[in-house]
């Protein structure tokens, strides 16, 4: 090329560009419009089934949606009137009916449902994805366990339409561990014909496209970019959908989620800072529904391995001494119920999450700390999930406040989310922020999981008591067997213990808010806390 | 020239060589434990270890290495566990979206910067001189998230111009068939005006922002280069000859000032290209800054590794095409080359 020609070239095109772009409008964008709900959230799926390796949260919503499981649950009337899932009322969504005897739960199958690809749901199917849910390992393999469902022989066709779960052993959880996103139902015969040796569940088969029966169907996925599903209109599970379509969209920007809603160009969001949702429930120009999360509690943890936190007395000091209501006003923006603070008479319930007795207290943190035999206070850290900054960040910085004023220095350990596990794993951090809150909502099983002496990961303080392995394992049982006055006691029992001991001072039930347009209703709460299509409608 | 060329690549190969070896070790030695990331919140120790064994992370680091890099002769990038994608695929679909927006924001930039730097140099001292370091300063020293908040939040959010900041087209268009990666021409090729205008609005303000912020070094580089070239020798000797300001200007003196401006350019492509995640982040734009950074977060080492790998690819190509440009602006440099 000449110089000259290139020089040229280079205005030609600058030239070109300037030209204005033709100004066409469609009308049929406005019909999409309304029949389609636009979704803006943060993050996306990596996997769009939840028997896949590593598949994370967002990936849940997707298969709740796009899959059916045998039963399902109820709604009954939430906090605020908001239609909230039903702990204890199962129906059926792939099943016609469900016969529980002693040991064993039958289910039949609805006759008419069909798969996505207009292959009939059979018994068969069934077996194999419970079968493959217990065998792939990982999460949905331990998501299974909870409800005592671990071998495939437990599992059992008894004819093409009725099958047959056997129990383990008499566990309360084995019903609602059928109710949750992990055992749904796989088209057997489409993803056993895409599997391979190396794969024979077919893992990386149903990773890029949905294989179920659920009341929508992935038609398009672009990872991070935008999931759009449109509806399943043979969908049998449940009364058909008013959504035809569904695009959701990932916004990394909280403040361009927040602008897209306000403009109205979005139709719900959530998973936006806790200022914002305060915000927008003032200005009264969206619908802000905020729910607190089912068995969940933010929580000061400590590791009662190691001195200091090995002394109750220290542990109840910090308990005197954490700035509770500050966090409630200044960090959550009041968008959570407070876990902390009840009256000294109050009687202890049979219910989980509830309030524990301790408040802010200075000077009785401090004669604790002195009893303990550190009047002069001591160093450690306090370390938070760099995941979930927006919230740990504050908090630990006013506890850090709060702490510096019994003469407790605690310097603070920012964790980046990828190695926040590996670090809760190896129990050495003395003190920490952490939440935890289960989809199976009974007090036993947060406890099994968080303070029994088997030390569960969740049990991230360490901490090991015989007496309250014995009222756990005691409550399980009582459960199980139905023996109430049993089972009341035990409950009332390791939460009074546990709020003795101390390991770990619960703050706050945290709130899921969403955000959506004035015209979009039927907003239901789940226990995993992500968006059931199936019930929104927009006007 | 062709040999030129040849030489060129052969000299990347080391560096290439390099950049696979240090990336490699750099992910590894991240403090992250990917198998306990990915093996979700619930997850049992147990579980931990079965994620890891799938995922070959309980292998020697020499023997992850050779699995590695026998991949990456078949060309096969590994794959993303944060989007559970291929990252060859990935990387193909996502280049083209940042560098569509790159070199329309440069193109912008270009086009307002050369001017302005040319005109600041002939009236060194003047309003316009004045009018160009404002600019550039102000630019240069406004963070790019900002720059891309406020305009979203004047022209989108307030005014209501500009459409919602939700990546390359509307959310009720579908892509264009993939010829090039560049929406602007796909549309274009397959003919449909809509999703082309759609595609040139969302362009909009994600390129005003990248060009706000690279002004300031192409003005002022090129501002600095025209006053050395005008205070030379052939200038001063054309202009006693009597030429036109105007020829003197633009056919000797801003020829002559072009290399240094051209070297800038190339800095500062290559720099935004990788640089401009904020941009991505607040555009929602699906680009490859916004993915290695994701992958960063959740210590996903394959995507990171691609990435890199694919920056070192680009850096490569990028300084062999301004050799070439150089010969063809300056013949001198062609001659010494």
């Amino acid at each position: 090329m000449k110089r000259r020609d290139f020089l040229k070239s280079v205005t030609g095109v600058a030239a070109g560009a300037l030209v204005p772009a033709p100004a066409i409008f469609s009308p049929a964008k406005a019909d999409a419009r309304s029949e389609t709900l636009l979704i803006v959230s943060e993050g996306g799926p990596n996997n769009l089934d939840i028997h896949g390796v590593g598949t994370n949260v967002p990936g849940y919503e997707v298969s709740w949606n796009c899959y059916d499981r045998l039963i399902t649950h109820e709604m009954k009337s939430g906090p605020g009137g908001v239609p909230y899932y039903d702990r204890d009322k199962f129906k059926g969504e792939l099943a016609d009916d469900m016969k529980i005897d002693d040991m064993s739960v039958t289910f039949k199958l609805k006759k008419n449902a069909k798969f996505h690809d207009g292959t009939p749901v059979a018994a068969k199917d069934v077996k194999w994805s419970l079968d493959r849910a217990v065998s792939v390992g990982g999460f949905p393999t331990f998501q299974m366990s909870a409800g005592s469902l671990t071998k495939p022989e437990q599992f059992v066709v008894v004819d093409d339409n009725t099958v047959r779960v056997d129990f383990a052993k008499k566990d309360r959880l084995t019903i609602p561990d059928l109710a949750v996103i992990v055992p749904c139902v796989v088209n057997s015969e489409l993803v056993k014909k895409n599997a391979s040796e190396k794969d024979p569940w077919g893992l990386e088969y149903t990773k890029q496209q949905t294989a179920g029966s659920g009341a929508y169907k992935l038609s398009k996925w672009t990872a991070g970019t935008e999931v759009i599903m449109e509806r399943n209109d043979a969908w049998v599970g449940g009364p058909l959908p008013k959504i035809k379509r569904v695009i959701w969209r990932m916004v990394p920007q909280a403040g361009n989620r927040r602008a897209l809603l306000e403009r109205g160009d979005a139709d719900i969001s959530y998973e936006l800072p806790f200022k914002d949702f305060q915000e927008m429930k003032a200005n009264g120009k969206l619908n802000v529904v905020s729910l607190p999360f089912s068995n969940g509690i933010q929580y000061i943890g400590m590791n009662v391995t190691k001195p200091p936190f090995d002394n109750p007395k220290v542990r109840q000091a910090i308990a005197y001494a954490l700035p509770y209501q500050k966090i409630m006003d200044v960090v959550l923006f009041g968008l959570a119920n407070p876990m902390f603070g009840a009256s000294a008479d109050k009687a202890t319930e049979v219910a989980w999450p509830q309030p524990t007795k301790y408040s802010t207290d200075m000077a009785k943190a401090k004669a604790l700390l002195a009893e303990a035999g550190y009047a002069n206070g001591f160093e450690t850290t306090i370390s938070f999930d760099l995941n979930f900054a927006g919230v740990n960040e504050p908090l630990c910085v006013l506890v850090q406040e709060s702490l510096a004023q019994i003469g407790i220095k605690a310097t603070i350990n920012k964790i980046p989310g990828a190695n926040w596990r590996t670090e809760l794993n190896k129990k050495e951090m003395p003190l920490y922020t952490n939440v935890f809150s289960g989809w199976l909502d009974y007090p036993e099983y947060f406890f099994y999981w968080c303070y029994h002496g088997n030390n569960s990961v969740f049990n991230t303080m360490s901490y090991k008591s015989p007496e309250m392995d014995k009222l756990i394992d005691g409550a399980r049982n009582a459960a199980s067997t139905g023996d109430k006055a049993a089972y009341d006691s035990d409950v009332k029992g390791f939460v009074d213990l546990a709020y003795k001991d101390i390991p770990r001072i619960p703050l706050y039930q945290p709130f899921v808010n969403v955000a959506m347009q004035k015209n979009i209703s039927g907003y239901q709460y789940w226990f995993h806390r992500r968006l059931d299509y199936r019930a929104l409608v927009k006007a | 020239m062709l040999t030129m060329i040849g030489k060129r690549l052969m000299f990347a190969i080391p560096s290439l060589i390099g950049v696979v070896i240090v990336t490699f070790l750099l992910t590894r030695a991240l403090p992250g434990d990917p198998a306990a990331y990915f093996a979700g919140p619930a997850a049992t120790k147990e579980a931990v270890e079965q994620i890891r064994k799938k995922l070959g992370l309980d292998k020697p680091l020499i023997e992850q290495f050779f699995r590695y890099t026998n991949d990456l002769a078949h060309g096969d990038f590994g794959n993303s566990l944060t989007t559970g994608q291929p990252v060859a695929a990935e990387i193909r679909n996502r280049l083209p979206a940042s560098a569509e927006l790159t070199l329309l924001g440069l193109f912008v930039s270009i086009v307002i910067a050369i001017p302005l730097g040319v005109l600041a140099a002939t009236r060194p001292g003047s309003w316009i001189d004045h009018l160009c370091r404002i600019t550039t300063t102000a630019g240069v020293s406004l963070p790019v998230f900002f720059t891309g908040l406020v305009l979203v939040y004047v022209f989108y959010f307030r005014l209501g111009w500009s459409p919602a900041p939700l990546g390359r087209l509307d959310v009720f268009y579908s892509a264009p068939p993939t010829v090039t990666g560049f929406y602007l021409i796909d549309t274009l090729i397959a003919r449909d005006l809509e999703a082309f205008r759609s595609a040139l609005s969302q362009l909009i303000l994600p390129a005003t922002t990248l060009a706000i912020f690279s002004l300031a070094p192409i003005a002022r580089m090129t501002r600095a280069s025209m006053l050395a070239v005008l205070a030379s020798d052939f200038v001063r000797t054309a202009r006693a000859s009597g030429l036109s300001p105007g020829t003197v200007i633009v056919t000797y003196a801003f020829r002559n000032a072009m290399l240094p401006v051209i070297t800038t350019l190339s800095m500062v492509f290559s720099f935004l290209l990788g640089a401009n995640v904020l941009v991505e982040k607040v555009f929602a734009w699906p680009g490859i800054g916004s993915y290695a950074v994701e992958a960063l977060i959740s210590s996903d080492f394959a995507p990171v590794q691609g990435f890199v790998l694919t920056m070192a690819v680009m850096y490569v190509l990028l300084n062999l095409i301004i050799d070439i440009l150089y010969g063809v602006i300056d013949p001198r440099v062609r001659l010494e080359g």
